[in-house]
């Protein structure tokens, strides 16, 4: 919970710092404050039934990290075998999670004027987990929300 | 909640619990005055306290108990069961009202007037021995004079400050709230109690918290225990163990890697590392550790309880209350440990006249004893009970239907006790209020394997009975099997891992196939058999066990481990294992009452592991218990054996059920499947009969056949059972088992030996082409095969001549007019030799129109038996017809359907029918037909 009052934070000051990562060709940025590592996920274990979002689960410094696939969360194509990928590290409950996405890019200090809600004809999938859009001069910025992004329906888990 | 009321109530409860069993010891032992002392001191403290938290109620009543335990201390009163009981009453009046104080942060309305008045009425002598009783003046006299002081404004019989210095000086414990074991109580000074008393008579609010604050720093140099422990928050602990299992997993990769590298400079530093994290390991555990006697204190209490509401009496033993184990495992055996040991007590020993008889002594002997073996923790339980009775555990599984007396002659003794662990197994004959309810021992036993426990059991008929428990140390860290499926590690841990089986062509094992559900033969039974591979959903679910999977399968099960990600796939003797690929490994696993194999394709050695929970988002899977990460590093997926276990069993009945909904809509569809059973005989063409006719399938040895008057016979369930062949061609086979269909009605049975039994299938039946052939219906096409279906009748006149002839005798019925209506020829043929069988005159008709006609013509039936679906008027139609009809009306009518849901049953009702029956279930039809013929008879 304490991510969703920082999120919130910091609209409210005049500039808010972003990590972009790209997903399919796409520019996210996501809070700089809630991450916690960035990483190469690495010997990644599948994890039968489990949603199929979720890419798995892997050691990461000692920690057992679940592992999202954002690429399938937000319905992307799946990645080519052998693409690269990285991976965001966040906390949430007490829990590690990382958001696997392709590459991430730089941070950003962007000014809260830029920001608008999310436009209504944006596709259900993106409003699912995007908290709004920043304009910037050549591109716009999707705002991730991490924990709309790790908030998704869980029912299709099946136990066999 | 206020943190004086909370710090409150943790030492309350705490005292309260010391006291019980310091009441028991007092009352077998009345002259022990430091005991006495002890609970006269704890009680007072409760007072005390209460009083200054403004706590009225649960002050009155310590007061008045303290009252009396002040007249045993002053040898006023003398100490009996009664007053001892009475006193135990109050303790559960408060802990009554410290549960509610728990809850609301406020003492519940009302007064304890009636426990308050008998308490005083005890504390006047009123229970105290024969002469004492019933005169209260004497009493009085004896009382000492304090009690009548008024100037001094105490309580009738509360303590005056000399009474208390008395105490003080009585008692010898310090009043540790921190170690609440009793036997720290005794070592202790005078001085802290000292402090408190005073305390309690100081009224600022501050200064209530003296007692458990500062009083045992002010106690310092003469309590040594109070010093020595302090209070840590079980949340602290936990996350000092989750970092410490971190750290000795870091600790295990690093050793990893040190193996790969000789003459490393971190050698040495490394192997210091290992040692202290070692080190460190232990003592963290440790610190969650507590003495198992935590988990026994109730017991004396119950058990003192129980003698006294049983009339037996009872010796409770209790040896090793000092072994430690984990407190989180202490927890969850505390009710396991209570439950047994009341059963001991309430079943297990006899009363005092049948224990005289027996030649034992009067007083039965409940022994607990907690020892260390291995990584694990023994409880046994001994009791010199009557022990269990094995004929009565074995006649009341036959009766429930768990076995029958044929599996029980062939059980040993440990096997048949171990019915006990059924689920609603009781042998109490009556019910208790201690136990009998047949709740009890199937919940312990899964409590106990819950924690990764096991739970066995010796029995002596006369002599008694040994429960043995064994539980892990800890939950933390636990000894797992590493297996391998579809290029995938899994843990399984050990403790429900029973055996491993290794499954070859020609090495003995070998899995076989019952209708697609795999099993393997252990030990001359049968063990169900689960793919994992399956339960996870990580591969297709082999089509044909013999089939062999080829060397590019085997080469993709590893390429498709994770896509775009290497998988962590080491070990060799995994590589050799799936070189031979038509190996199997099977892990034998028993939770509960349940023994199943689980297949998977390889098996590493063992690890311990550290179980982790898994993140919340995967706590769906119930066929996980957590994740680890092993020595390599890798992660991976813990599987949790009752999830296993609760598959096992839904596969079969989500087959079952989906087969049902199949075999819904297809009734849907199709008023005309049924179910058939298709088989072989004398010929390779399959034959089918409707399986609704046949009673059970049989394979007999055929040295059990013989030949007697002409014909085929064997004894079969005490008669003579005819066995004929459905060809004139067919032999019987000569050796081996001969598999049979059986045929009942009444007492009288035929079988009919088949070469071999195909399949069941549901089918849309349509004979196509009927038959002059004696013995055969016709031919259908079944499962795309032209299939001859047998006329079952044919061969019950066979078997017995007079199989139609006698029954309509015998039945009554004779004379009995049914008029059929059901369009479907193939059921027409079906049911019309059944209600002919059983004595029924039967005539059919196609439709409702033709049945009409009927009707029009003046003919009378008893009762009418109707399809529901049908061309042109459907059956409820035709039922509404007929209520109003003159000549009909009164006319019982049966719906006979293969459409049976709630709702067309009801509309069946509301139509006008009798009853509405399953075309499939014969035995309810003709049921049904009697009673509405019963009816009939009843209304004419």
């Amino acid at each position: 919970m304490t991510e969703i009052i920082e999120t919130e934070q910091t609209f409210s000051k005049d500039t808010t710092d972003f990590v972009t990562v790209e997903i399919a060709g796409q520019m996210f940025g996501i809070p700089v404050n809630v991450i916690h590592d960035v990483f190469m996920p690495d010997f990644i274990t599948e994890v039968p039934l489990a949603p199929k979002e979720i890419g798995g689960v892997l050691n990461l410094r000692g920690r057992i990290v679940t592992a999202i696939d954002i690429r399938d969360r937000l319905g992307f194509p799946a990645r080519e075998r052998g693409e690269s990928c990285m991976a965001v590290g966040i906390e949430r409950n007490g829990e590690s999670y990382g958001l696997i996405i392709d590459s991430v890019g730089d941070v950003l200090s962007l000014d809260k004027s830029a920001f608008e809600r999310n436009p209504a004809n944006l596709d259900p999938r993106w409003r699912q987990v995007s908290v709004g859009v920043f304009r910037m001069d050549e591109d716009l910025l999707v705002i991730l929300d991490v924990n709309l992004a790790l908030e998704f329906d869980t029912n299709g888990v099946q136990a066999a | 909640m206020d943190d004086l009321l909370s710090e409150f109530l943790t030492e309350t409860f705490e005292n309260i619990d010391v006291v019980d069993v310091e009441l028991v010891k007092l009352e077998q032992d009345p002259n022990n005055k430091e005991v006495l002392a002890n609970i006269f001191r704890l009680v007072h403290t409760i007072k005390g306290t209460c009083g200054f938290l403004g706590l009225p109620r649960l002050e009155a009543v310590a007061h008045a108990s303290e009252n009396v335990l002040g007249k045993f201390r002053d040898g006023v009163i003398e100490v009996n069961a009664d007053c001892v009981t009475l006193i135990l009453e109050s303790l559960d009046q408060i802990k009554v009202l410290l549960a509610h104080l728990e809850q609301n942060e406020a003492e519940p309305d009302g007064e304890d007037k009636d426990l308050i008045d008998r308490l005083n009425v005890a504390a006047e002598g009123g229970l105290s021995g024969g002469a004492a009783a019933g005169v209260p003046e004497v009493a009085e006299l004896e009382v000492p004079a304090v009690a009548t002081e008024p100037a001094k404004e105490v309580r009738p019989g509360e303590v005056s400050e000399e009474e208390l210095e008395a105490a003080f000086l009585a008692a010898e414990g310090p009043d540790d709230v921190d170690v609440p074991s009793s036997d720290e109580m005794e070592s202790s000074s005078a001085t802290e109690i000292e402090e408190q008393a005073q305390v309690e008579q100081a009224t600022s609010a501050e200064e209530v918290k003296a007692p458990d604050q500062s009083g045992a720093p002010a106690a310092g140099g003469q309590s040594s225990i109070a010093n020595q422990s302090i209070r840590v928050n079980v949340d602290v602990l936990e996350n000092l163990m989750t970092m410490v299992s971190e750290l000795v997993l870091t600790r295990n990769q690093l050793l990893q890697m040190l193996r790969s590298q000789e003459n490393s400079e971190f050698k040495v530093p490394l192997q210091r590392l290992s040692g202290v994290t070692s080190d460190l390991q232990e003592a963290v555990m440790k610190t969650r550790m507590q003495p198992i006697g935590s988990a026994w204190q109730k017991l004396p209490r119950i058990v003192r309880d129980l003698s006294n509401e049983l009339g037996k009496k009872i010796d409770l033993v209790m040896t090793g209350a000092d072994t430690e184990l984990d407190r989180q495992v202490l927890e969850l055996i505390k009710d396991p440990l209570t439950h047994i040991v009341r059963n001991s007590a309430d079943h297990g020993l006899e009363m005092p006249d049948v224990r005289k008889a027996a030649g034992k002594s009067p007083t039965g002997k409940v022994e607990l004893k907690a020892y260390h073996e291995g990584g694990h923790i023994i409880i046994e339980i001994v009791d010199d009970g009557k022990g269990l009775p094995t004929k009565v555990i074995s006649d009341k599984a036959i009766q429930k239907g768990l076995v029958t007396e044929a599996d029980i002659a062939n059980m040993s003794e440990p096997q048949i006790q171990k019915f006990i662990f059924h689920p609603g197994f009781s042998t109490a004959a009556k019910v208790t209020n201690v136990s009998g309810r047949g709740v009890g021992m199937d919940v312990v036993r899964t409590n106990i394997e819950v924690i990764g426990g096991s739970i066995d059991l010796k029995s002596t008929e006369g002599k008694g009975t040994t429960l043995t428990i064994k539980i892990p140390l800890t939950l933390a860290i636990v000894s797992a099997l590493i297996v391998k499926v579809a290029g995938q590690k899994y843990a399984v841990p050990q403790l429900s891992v029973v055996e491993l089986v290794r499954t070859k062509p020609g090495s003995g094992y070998v899995i076989e196939k019952i209708s697609d559900t795999p099993v393997l033969r252990l030990r001359d039974r049968l063990l169900p058999l689960v793919y994992l591979s399956d339960l996870l959903g990580v591969r297709a679910p082999e089509v044909d066990m013999g089939e062999l999977k080829t060397v590019e399968e085997v080469e993709d099960d590893a390429t498709t481990d994770n896509a775009g990600i290497v998988a962590t796939v080491s070990g060799d003797d995994f590589q050799a294992a799936t070189q031979k690929v038509d190996e199997d490994f099977i892990i034998v696993s028993q939770v509960g009452s349940q023994t199943f194999g689980v297949v998977v394709d390889g098996v590493y050695d063992t690890e311990e592991i550290v179980v982790k929970p898994v993140a919340s988002i995967l706590r769906d899977i119930s066929l996980f218990s957590g994740n680890t990460i092993l020595g390599d590093g890798s992660v991976i997926m813990i599987l949790d054996p009752i999830g296993l276990a609760a598959n096992v069993d839904s596969l079969g009945t989500e087959a079952a059920e989906a087969k049902e909904e199949e075999e819904a809509s297809a009734a849907a569809d199709n008023d005309d499947t049924m179910s058939l059973l298709v088989f072989k005989a004398g010929s390779d063409e399959p034959k089918a009969v409707p399986l609704s006719l046949v009673t059970r399938l049989e394979e007999l040895d055929v040295e059990t056949i013989e030949y007697a008057n002409g014909a085929n016979v064997v004894q079969y369930r005490g008669v003579l059972m005819p066995v004929i062949t459905v060809s004139p061609h067919q032999t019987l086979k000569t050796e081996g088992r001969q598999p049979i269909l059986v045929f009942s009605d009444e007492d009288r049975s035929i079988g009919l030996a088949v070469d071999e039994i195909v399949d069941i299938v549901e089918e849309a039946l349509q004979i196509e082409l009927g038959s002059d052939n004696p013995g055969q219906m016709g031919t259908a096409i079944i499962r795309e095969k032209a299939t001859e279906v047998i006329d079952v009748s044919y061969f019950l006149t066979q078997g017995f001549g007079d199989w139609f002839t006698t029954t309509e005798k015998e039945s009554g019925k004779l004379n009995k007019r049914i008029l059929l209506v059901e369009d479907s020829a193939f059921f027409r043929n079906l049911i019309t030799p059944l209600l002919a069988t059983s004595g029924y005159d039967v005539v059919t008709v196609g439709s409702v129109d033709e049945a009409l006609k009927l009707k029009e013509a003046d003919h009378a039936f008893d009762l009418i038996v109707s399809d529901i679906e049908m061309p042109g008027t459907d059956g409820w139609e035709f039922a509404a017809k007929l209520q109003e009809d003159e000549k009909w009306g009164k006319t019982p009518i049966v719906a006979l359907s293969s459409r049976n849901s709630i709702t067309d049953v009801e509309k069946s009702r509301e139509a006008g029918f009798f009853d509405h029956v399953s075309k499939s279930d014969r035995d309810r039809l003709l049921s049904i037909l009697g009673e509405a013929i019963d009816v009939e008879e009843d209304a004419a």
